[in-house]
């Protein structure tokens, strides 16, 4: 049995803030995503702090959960990034998650639904009653997680073509 | 897509026993609830048994107990113990033996298995309790303002 979750799948709760980015937790961030993506791109996240974090913030959210333990091993323990977005094939403004992450040994404690709560504030906030995202469909880390918050198929459908057939 | 009676009784029996999992319910109880031979139930309930999601507990109020973690098993799981769910599992080829019709079909009906596959894959029992209390929550929410 994983030690952090009980029979019945109650997860234990780390103590954590959520708010907004900071340049500082930049190198965080970009590390964190490093670490579940296996692949460095600083630059990325840097032009997505400038975007998200610094422009148009009320409608655009670039969270992270901080470890608020007096000596964390990691300082970010997630993120979430997000903007409200409109008219995209007669869609009425809605809330669009597009990066998502936690720190891998973290994981089943809550900090993803946290997130995930605070995002959806911000979105109700601003007036949006819909929040959407996009997830590979065999990533089932991602899929099981939005299914479990409530996410359920849209009535969009993502279609994409290989362009040297 | 349509399920095998003993997939959709052994979804239905865990959830019912995941709702609460220190509650022992018997067979009859749950074949009463969905109107189900106790017979059939019994078979699904065994193979439940076998994978580790559920135990039976003899003797006086006895019963079956949800032992399984409702986070981790997924529908897919589940459907998985009664029924063949691997069919067009791999993309299909560009072949001689085949025509392009039959390619072009076979790419479509891949497509659709495949989406269902992993919606699946993707719905744990914890999620299903969640949407099962969200909609009485709502229900609930609905009878106290009308």
């Amino acid at each position: 049995m994983d030690k952090q979750t009980n029979p019945c799948g109650a997860a234990q709760v780390r103590q954590i803030e959520i708010r907004r980015v900071r340049q500082d937790d930049l190198v965080h961030v970009t590390t964190l995503d490093e670490r579940v993506t296996d692949i460095a791109k600083p630059d990325y996240w840097q032009d997505i702090f400038e975007r998200y974090a610094q422009r148009r913030t009320d409608e655009r959210f670039f969270l992270i959960a901080e470890d608020t333990a007096e000596t964390p091993e990691f300082a970010v323990l997630g993120y979430i990034v997000g903007e409200i977005r409109a008219w995209e094939f007669g869609s009425a403004p809605s809330g669009w998650v597009f990066a998502f992450a936690v720190e891998p040994g973290t994981r089943q404690q809550g900090i993803g639904e946290q997130l995930f709560e605070a995002i959806s504030i911000e979105f109700r906030n601003a007036g949006i009653r819909t929040m959407r995202t996009m997830v590979p469909r065999h990533n089932q880390l991602h899929m099981a997680f939005f299914r479990s918050e409530g996410m359920v198929a849209g009535p969009y459908i993502q279609l994409e073509m290989d362009l040297d057939e | 897509m349509k399920l095998q009676i003993s997939s959709r009784l052994a979804i239905f029996a865990l959830i019912e026993l995941a709702s609460d999992p220190e509650r022992q319910v018997s067979v009859s109880e749950i074949g009463d609830k969905y109107g189900v031979s106790a017979h059939h139930l019994a078979k699904v309930m065994h193979t439940l048994g076998r994978a580790g999601l559920v135990r039976s507990i003899r003797g006086v109020g006895g019963g079956y107990s949800f032992c399984g973690n409702a986070r981790r098993t997924t529908l897919l799981d589940v459907i998985t113990l009664f029924e063949d769910t691997s069919l067009g599992e791999s993309e299909p080829e560009s072949d001689a033996e085949s025509t392009s019709a039959e390619w072009a079909l076979g790419r479509v009906l891949f497509e659709i298995d495949d989406t269902a596959r992993a919606t699946l894959g993707s719905i744990t029992i914890a999620t299903m309790l969640k949407q099962i209390a969200r909609r009485k929550a709502a229900s609930d929410l609905k009878t106290a303002v009308g």
